[in-house]
């Protein structure tokens, strides 16, 4: 099985054209990237407004359980039956597991920050505006980043059910291997999810250390 | 002037805060509200900058109600010093200080020049600009507290108690060093304290309230130690209070002696005070030290100047071996020395206390 997985990688038609490893790939991140943005878009100001504000924090809790409990498959060969074949469906499953993630880390970092920091702020002259821009965000900047690293994960390992409703991704390998018995290709499919993610785990942790400064002053 | 007028604060869930309080604040004054926690000292003072809003009365400021002035401009112009500093710690300590310029519309370059200016003028060395505030000592973290506060120059200056969260000495540094930039500039700094010495030593009037935000007495430190108007003002000030009175007591009246002529190598001959006793003035330091009659030397103790209070006064003399000190005059002549025998006159009972 390895060794037919093997052969795979090395044979150079498997590199190139529309089912291509690198096509396969490209498709895998867009499908992952249009998931995480829609997530980002929804849970981004619902988390800043409650972390901010304070109200809501048990909507908040229970949205979160009954999404992450929601069963990504499921979901996704429902809306394939209201809506038919088509992106849609695939990236609303996707887009619903990346949500708990991207929230959870926003309200933790907004409704973190040290609040007489907060009450500082708004004490020399903070409107609320400012006081979310240029410190609250700044400072939940290293929990935002991990729930956003967390969903990225998720719907990279996720992303391989698009295939299952005829569209692209490294999921293909694994379905089509699965139909086929072609388990060296089903192995191929889990090997470039697995290192896509990661690769990505490893860039966005670098992007989080880079981009705290006060952090990085104080460990000097 | 900040005006009180009959201001109440009644928290959801019946915590009575503030009762009925009226307070006239003069502009240039420094003014500590004192009291235990739970007095509404902290909430009183919040109301100033609209952090707090009054469940009944008004606050007034030059005779306009604080509530018909937009949140953020009242403001912005007001300096706030909290407890902990409160610094942004995603920030260096320049940016900082600069905040609040900057949110009056300064560029960044403007708002960095003022910054430094009021780091000098707090007492923070320049290099410290860069760092960030975890980098700092708690100490430190206060002082960038107040030039943050006194950066965009405001007329007006809050300060929740600023130094309680500093070690006893920085604490005393710091208190100097307010009360030093006061004379300097002159605002009209509400402060808030438990610490009814740090209230005596800072407020030129005080304003003790008792729990539930009940005013019981607005007056100056020398009347709150007097003339306590309440058995619970009379409690607080109760430790050392006839003592404490001699600070705000002057050597006025005060009978001296003149110094003789100064012999070879300045030595001055005190046998009349002591026989045997000699003492030299160190003209660079402002000290004096005593020598006996076996070459011993005591010291170096301080010169008293004339305008100083009679705390130090006697402070000096119960610190000298021949219980005498030094006086300058006002043109800074040291011509003359006084005795414990000299200060007695001054240490009978207080007449206001009598009174």
């Amino acid at each position: 099985m390895i060794n037919e997985m093997l052969a795979y990688f090395a044979q150079g038609a498997n590199w190139a054209g529309e089912s291509g490893i690198p096509a396969r790939l490209g498709e895998h991140l867009w499908y992952s990237f249009l998931a995480v943005a829609a997530a980002a878009v929804v849970a981004f100001p619902v988390g800043v407004f409650i972390g901010h504000t304070g109200t809501g924090r048990v909507f908040l809790v229970s949205a979160s359980n009954v999404l992450r409990a929601l069963p990504s498959l499921g979901i996704m060969t429902l809306l394939v039956l209201l809506m038919g074949i088509g992106l849609l469906p695939p990236l609303a499953a996707l887009v619903l597991i990346a949500i708990p993630p991207i929230l959870a880390g926003v309200y933790a970092g907004v409704a973190n920050v040290d609040p007489e920091v907060v009450d500082a702020a708004r004490a020399i002259g903070m409107k609320d505006s400012r006081i979310i821009l240029q410190v609250e965000l700044p400072l939940a900047l290293p929990l935002i980043l991990g729930g956003l690293r967390g969903a990225i994960l998720q719907v990279v390992a996720t992303a391989t059910i698009a295939a299952y409703v005829n569209l692209g991704g490294l999921g293909r390998y694994i379905f089509d291997g699965l139909a086929l018995y072609d388990y060296g290709q089903v192995l191929v499919g889990a090997v470039l999810v697995t290192g896509l993610a990661l690769v990505l785990d490893g860039l966005l942790g670098l992007a989080a250390r880079a981009l705290s400064p006060a952090r990085r002053a104080i460990a000097n | 002037m900040i005006t009180f007028e009959s201001v109440s604060k009644l928290y959801p869930g019946g915590t009575q805060a503030v009762t009925d309080l009226d307070l006239q604040i003069a502009t240039g004054s420094f003014t500590v509200l004192v009291g235990p926690s739970g007095c509404g000292k902290t909430t009183s003072m919040r109301m100033i900058n609209r952090m707090v809003a009054p469940t009944s009365g008004r606050i007034l400021i030059d005779g306009q109600d604080v509530a018909d002035i937009r949140a953020v401009t009242l403001r912005l112009g007001i300096g706030y010093v909290l407890q902990n500093a409160g610094l942004f710690p995603h920030r260096t300590v320049l940016d900082n200080i600069a905040t609040v310029q900057r949110l009056l519309g300064l560029s960044k370059a403007q708002a960095r020049t003022k910054a430094h200016e009021a780091m000098e003028r707090v007492g923070l060395d320049a290099s410290l600009a860069t760092r960030y505030p975890a980098q700092l000592s708690g100490g430190q973290q206060q002082r960038v507290g107040v030039a943050r506060a006194l950066a965009a120059d405001p007329p007006i200056l809050l300060m929740d108690e600023p130094f309680s969260a500093v070690d006893p000495i920085v604490r005393l540094e710091l208190q100097q060093e307010v009360a030093h930039l006061q004379a300097e500039i002159k605002k009209t700094i509400v402060m808030v304290t438990h610490d009814i010495d740090e209230a005596l030593t800072l407020g030129d009037r005080i304003a003790v309230l008792a729990p539930g935000g009940v005013l019981h007495q607005y007056a100056s430190p020398i009347d709150i130690l007097a003339r306590p108007a309440t058995d619970f003002v009379a409690s607080l000030v109760a430790k050392d209070r006839g003592f404490r009175t001699l600070s705000f007591e002057t050597l006025t009246g005060l009978g001296t002696t003149t110094l003789p002529v100064p012999g070879p190598e300045g030595l001055i001959d005190m046998s009349a005070l002591a026989p045997g006793w000699g003492v030299r003035v160190n003209r660079d330091s402002g000290t004096a030290a005593w020598i006996d009659a076996d070459g011993a030397v005591f010291g170096p103790h301080p010169l008293v100047p004339a305008d100083a209070s009679l705390r130090t006064g006697l402070d000096a003399v119960l610190a000298s071996p021949t219980s005498a000190a030094l006086l300058v005059d006002g043109t800074g002549n040291i011509g003359s020395y006084f005795t414990l025998a000299d200060l007695g006159p001054l240490l009978r009972p207080n007449e206001q206390a009598r009174a």
